[in-house]
C-alpha cells in the first residue's frame, strides 16, 4: 500500500483495502462474504453431520451440538430469563457461532495463501460492515423484544426509576450498538494487524504467544458480543415495578 | 493514494460502509432461521426429551426407592413380632416345666410325708397294742401273784 513509506516497509500488508464487488449499482467487500460464507458453510456442516443420526445416548459430533446447544441455552436464560430464553436463544446462539467461527477462523486458516487482486482475506468480523449489522440487528431485536413483549409500556423504561435517566436512556440507544460494534472489530482487527506485523518483523517463534493471545481474545469476544445481546434484550422484557 | 487508516473516502478505508452492512445483516438473519431449524430445534428437542426421560426415571426410582423402604420397615416389624413372640413361647414353656417341676415335687413331698405320717401312726397304734396288752398282761400276773398269795394264806 505504500502510504507509510517513512515507518516501515508495509508491502506485505494490506489495511482497508478491499476487494469489491458490483451489484447492480451496490458495491460489496468481495472478501468479506468470501470469508462468511466460509464460516457458514462450516457452521452449516457441523449442524447438519451432528443432527444427522440423534439419539438419547449422544455419539460423535452431537455431543459437541448438545454441549453448544447447552451453553447457548444457559447464556440466554441467565441474561434474557425464564420467560422469554426461548423466543431468543436462535438469535443469540448465532451471534454466538457466527462471530466465534469467524474469529477463529480468520485467527486460524492461513488465508494469506490465497492471493486475490486487491485487499486480503481474514475474519469476517474485521470489517467494520460486519460488526455494525450484527450490532443493529441487536438494536433492532431488543426494541422488538421489549414492545411485542409489553407493548407501548416498553417506553416505561426511558423514565424508570426517574424521568431525568430520559436523557441517558436514549444516549444508550446510540451507544448499544457502537461499543458492540466498535469493540468487536477493533478487537479483532488489532490482533488481525498484531499478528501481521509480527509475523512481517519476526516471521519465527515470536507471533506464536500472540497468536495465542488472539485465539483467547477472539472466544472471549464473542462470548462478549453474545452475553451483551443477551442482556439487552433481557433489559428491554424485564418487568419493572 | 490511499493512506492507511481513511475516513469515509471513497475507495477503500477501514470504515468504508457500503451494501455489504444490509447484505451481512441479511445473511446473519437467513442464518438465524436455518440454524434454528436445523440445530436449535431438533438439539433441543432431543435434549429436552432426555431431561423429561431422565426426569420420570427419577421420579420412579425415588418411587420405588420409597416402596422397598416401606417393605423393609414392614419386613423389620415382622421380625420383631416373630422374635417377640419366640421370646414368648420360650418363657412360657419354661414356666409350664418350672410348674410342673414344682407341682411334681410337691406332689413326692406330700407322699412321703403322707407315707411317714402312716407309718408313725402304725409305729404309735402297734406301741399303744404293746402296752395294752403288757398292761393286761401285768395286771392278770397281778392278779395271779394276788390269788396265789391269797390261796397261800
Amino acid at each position: 500500500m505504500g502510504s507509510l513509506p517513512l515507518l516501515m516497509p508495509f508491502a506485505e500488508l494490506e489495511v482497508g483495502q478491499h476487494l469489491y464487488w458490483q451489484l447492480g449499482n451496490l458495491r460489496i467487500h468481495g472478501q468479506v462474504f468470501m470469508t462468511s460464507w466460509i464460516v457458514i458453510g462450516a457452521l452449516l456442516a457441523l449442524v447438519v453431520i451432528g443432527t444427522k443420526k440423534m439419539d438419547r445416548d449422544p455419539k460423535g459430533v452431537q455431543n459437541l451440538l448438545e454441549f453448544l446447544w447447552d451453553y447457548i441455552r444457559d447464556l440466554a436464560r441467565t441474561q434474557i430469563g425464564e420467560k422469554v430464553y426461548r423466543d431468543w436463544m436462535p438469535f443469540i446462539g448465532t451471534l454466538f457461532l457466527f462471530i466465534f467461527v469467524s474469529n477463529w477462523g480468520g485467527a486460524l486458516i492461513p488465508w494469506r495463501l490465497i492471493r486475490l487482486p486487491s485487499g486480503e482475506l481474514g475474519a469476517p468480523t474485521a470489517d467494520i460492515n460486519t460488526t455494525v449489522a450484527l450490532a443493529l440487528l441487536v438494536s433492532l431485536s431488543y426494541f422488538y423484544a421489549g414492545l411485542s413483549n409489553k407493548g407501548l409500556r416498553y417506553f416505561e423504561y426511558y423514565v424508570h426509576p426517574t424521568p431525568i435517566m430520559l436523557p441517558f436512556k436514549i444516549v444508550e440507544d446510540f451507544t448499544k450498538p457502537l461499543s458492540l460494534s466498535f469493540r468487536l472489530f477493533g478487537n479483532i482487527l488489532a490482533d488481525e494487524l498484531v499478528v501481521a506485523v509480527l509475523v512481517f518483523l519476526v516471521p519465527l517463534v515470536l507471533p506464536v504467544p500472540v497468536m495465542f493471545l488472539g485465539l483467547f481474545t477472539s472466544a472471549i469476544q464473542a462470548l462478549i458480543f453474545a452475553t451483551l445481546a443477551a442482556y439487552y434484550i433481557g433489559e428491554a422484557v424485564e418487568e419493572h415495578h | 493514494m490511499p493512506s492507511l487508516f481513511l475516513f469515509g473516502a471513497s475507495e477503500g478505508g477501514l470504515f468504508d460502509f457500503d451494501a455489504t452492512l444490509p447484505l451481512m445483516a441479511v445473511q446473519v438473519v437467513l442464518l438465524t432461521f436455518i440454524l434454528n431449524a436445523l440445530f436449535f430445534k431438533p438439539v433441543g428437542r432431543v435434549v429436552e426429551e432426555r431431561e423429561g426421560y431422565i426426569t420420570t426415571s427419577r421420579a420412579e426410582a425415588k418411587q420405588k426407592l420409597a416402596e422397598v423402604q416401606k417393605l423393609e420397615a414392614e419386613l423389620k416389624d415382622q421380625l420383631k413380632e416373630a422374635r417377640q413372640a419366640a421370646q414368648k413361647v420360650i418363657n412360657d414353656a419354661e414356666q409350664d416345666s418350672d410348674q410342673l417341676y414344682r407341682e411334681a415335687l410337691a406332689l413326692a413331698t406330700a407322699e412321703a410325708n403322707a407315707s411317714r405320717e402312716a407309718a408313725r401312726k402304725e409305729i404309735d397304734s402297734q406301741k399303744e397294742s404293746a402296752m395294752n396288752q403288757l398292761k393286761i398282761d401285768a395286771e392278770k400276773l397281778g392278779d395271779l401273784i394276788v390269788e396265789r398269795l391269797l390261796a397261800a394264806k
